[in-house]
């Protein structure tokens, strides 16, 4: 079992929830999140005073697979991300131990 | 011998004679001033209360908010108790009697022929009650998000008191020493309001910001205005209203009334255009909230003179204005380092100083052709059309109305510091004035 965490630009994130549709993704959980990157920020003026905002609106997308499913949803999320300007995002994978769906209290990847 | 020359004479003449002995309400003169009452009103709300509002941090909103709001309650009571009669009653140069109209006594439906012969004294009355109420409520940009609530009140009550019955009283009222039409010492120019409500505001504004402190977290940490929408919507309204402000102050529903309109429209329109202009070469891009800003400077900077001046004098007055408040917000108070937060004092401070100068230098007796003969000394009329004369009369109220407004604000910031506190605890100005001193929270969802 993985957890597959993908910070992406938030504008892209109707296409993303498609195209993990479609290679079998059956839920995910997103989340509106701020940070930055390469990209970094922008400046803002107001009455003569400058801001740095540096963290930047994202939105963060959770899914957690059986390992067979985890490849082709990352490339799912690559493909339909990208679009070859800084501040695109980012993918992280990593292991998770157990998943319990608490309406069944069925356990591991059945919970999924 | 009364009922015999009663006797004598025509109807006509005993006509005539009544009307020139009692002065006659105009409906049309009536009609303005009401209607510019109210406007003048929609200032403080929603006009200033918008567009401080929207300046501000969402945690204290409702808070600056209500600084607006809350005056237009104690204000009123206060000028109907005892206000009215200090600013506008007979007594010395400085301040009116207050035992003459207290409780509004004798301020009903006959006009008073000193102040404006054509309305009901109640209009005159409730007109100059709704610039008591803006003018207080501009100050409370310069200390918002850090004052506390009850010290605020008791600060206005005193303010207002003080400082703004007495300077309306000399500027405005029979025998006050810069009224230059009914009998002052000093003949200061000042057709709405540029000493008594921008400057003396300005100047307490500036003093406020520097005895009650920065905001914490001033100037390191970013506190970018919480919604520009709001002060945008505010801006407008502050427009209209100023309206009423500038044209109503002609007391009248006349020609003077419509080139003060004119002047008023034409100051903002300019100054709209130069504050933008200013931040587009400077900074790269034209803001909206600069252009707004500029809107309230042309209006504040053309307030003294709007009754004064022709339609291109206005236009120049707003095109300086733009820019020398844009400097006054953005150069001075870096320089300096006060905490200024909603910029009352560059730009009503700055702004109206240099509208009561330029006054003093295009003042047109073709436009106001009282200035050219009402003012006498030693019997002889003297005009008060632009010059250095007058610019060095206009210096003359400007720099008392600073003098005033600094050490009478100091004074009494410090009483008010003594008997309740200026400043809200560390803990509270974090968590926002909106939750801790109002129990409150401008946005639940």
């Amino acid at each position: 079992m993985k957890k597959i965490e993908a910070v992406i630009k938030p504008f892209k994130l109707n296409e993303v929830k498609d195209a993990l549709n479609e290679v079998g993704v059956q839920g995910m959980t997103a989340s509106e999140v701020k940070g930055f990157g390469r990209q970094k920020g922008h400046t803002e003026i107001y009455r003569g005073s400058e801001y740095i905002v540096d963290f930047l609106p994202k939105v963060k997308i959770e899914i957690v697979l059986p390992d067979s499913q985890v490849s082709s949803a990352v490339d799912a999320i690559i493909k339909s991300a990208r679009t070859g300007k800084i501040g695109d995002g980012k993918v992280f994978v990593s292991t998770v131990e157990e998943a319990v769906r608490i309406r069944t209290d069925e356990r591991g990847e059945k919970a999924v | 011998m009364i009922y015999s020359e009663a006797a004598d004479a025509t109807i006509e003449e005993r006509v005539a004679k009544l009307e020139a002995a009692k002065p006659v309400v105009n409906s049309g003169d009536n009609a303005w001033l009401l209607t510019s009452s109210a406007l003048v009103l929609m200032m403080p709300a929603p006009g200033l209360a918008l567009f401080y509002g929207g300046l501000v941090r969402r945690k204290n909103v409702l808070a600056t908010m209500m600084h607006s709001m809350v005056l237009m309650g104690l204000i009123s009571v206060v000028w109907m108790v005892y206000g009215y009669s200090i600013a506008f009653g007979e007594g010395n140069a400085f301040f009116g009697s207050p035992t003459q109209y207290f409780l509004l006594k004798g301020v009903g439906g006959a006009p008073n022929s000193d102040y404006a012969a054509t309305i009901p004294h109640q209009t005159f009355m409730l007109f100059q009650l709704m610039f008591a109420i803006i003018t207080p409520a501009l100050i409370s940009g310069a200390f918002a998000e850090r004052m506390k609530f009850s010290g605020f009140v008791l600060f206005m009550l005193l303010w207002v008191t003080v400082i703004y019955f007495p300077l309306a009283h000399m500027v405005w009222s029979k025998g006050g020493l810069f009224n230059w039409a009914l009998g002052g010492k000093i003949p200061v120019l000042d057709f709405a309001g540029g000493t008594v409500v921008h400057i003396s505001s300005g100047i307490s504004a500036l003093v406020c910001a520097f005895v009650l402190g920065r905001r914490i977290g001033f100037p390191s940490e970013p506190m970018p205005p919480h919604n520009v929408v709001l002060s945008l919507i505010g801006t407008g309204l502050l427009w209209v209203g100023w309206f009423g402000f500038n044209a109503g102050s002609a007391v009248g529903a006349g020609e003077l009334a419509t080139s003060a309109f004119a002047a008023t429209h034409f100051s903002a329109a300019s100054a709209t255009l130069s504050w933008g202009a200013a931040e587009w070469f400077l900074k790269g891009k034209p803001s909206v909230l600069g252009v707004a800003s500029g809107m309230v400077a042309g209006l504040a900077t053309i307030t003294p003179a709007s009754g004064f001046v022709t339609a291109p004098s206005a236009v120049l007055i707003g095109l300086i204005s733009g820019v020398v408040c844009y400097f006054a917000v953005t150069k001075l108070k870096a320089a300096f380092g006060y905490d200024d937060s909603l910029d009352v004092f560059g730009v009503h401070g700055v702004g109206s100083t240099l509208g009561m100068l330029m006054c003093g230098l295009l003042a047109s007796a073709e436009v106001n052709p009282l200035i050219g003969s009402t003012f006498q000394t030693d019997g002889k009329p003297i005009s008060l059309a632009g010059g250095m004369g007058q610019f060095l009369n206009q210096l003359k109220g400007v720099l008392f109305t600073v003098a005033l407004g600094a050490i009478g604000t100091f004074i009494i910031l410090k009483i008010v510091g003594a008997l309740v506190g200026l400043r809200v605890s560390e803990d509270s100005e974090d968590q926002g004035l909106d939750l801790t001193q109002h129990g409150e929270k401008a946005y639940n969802d």
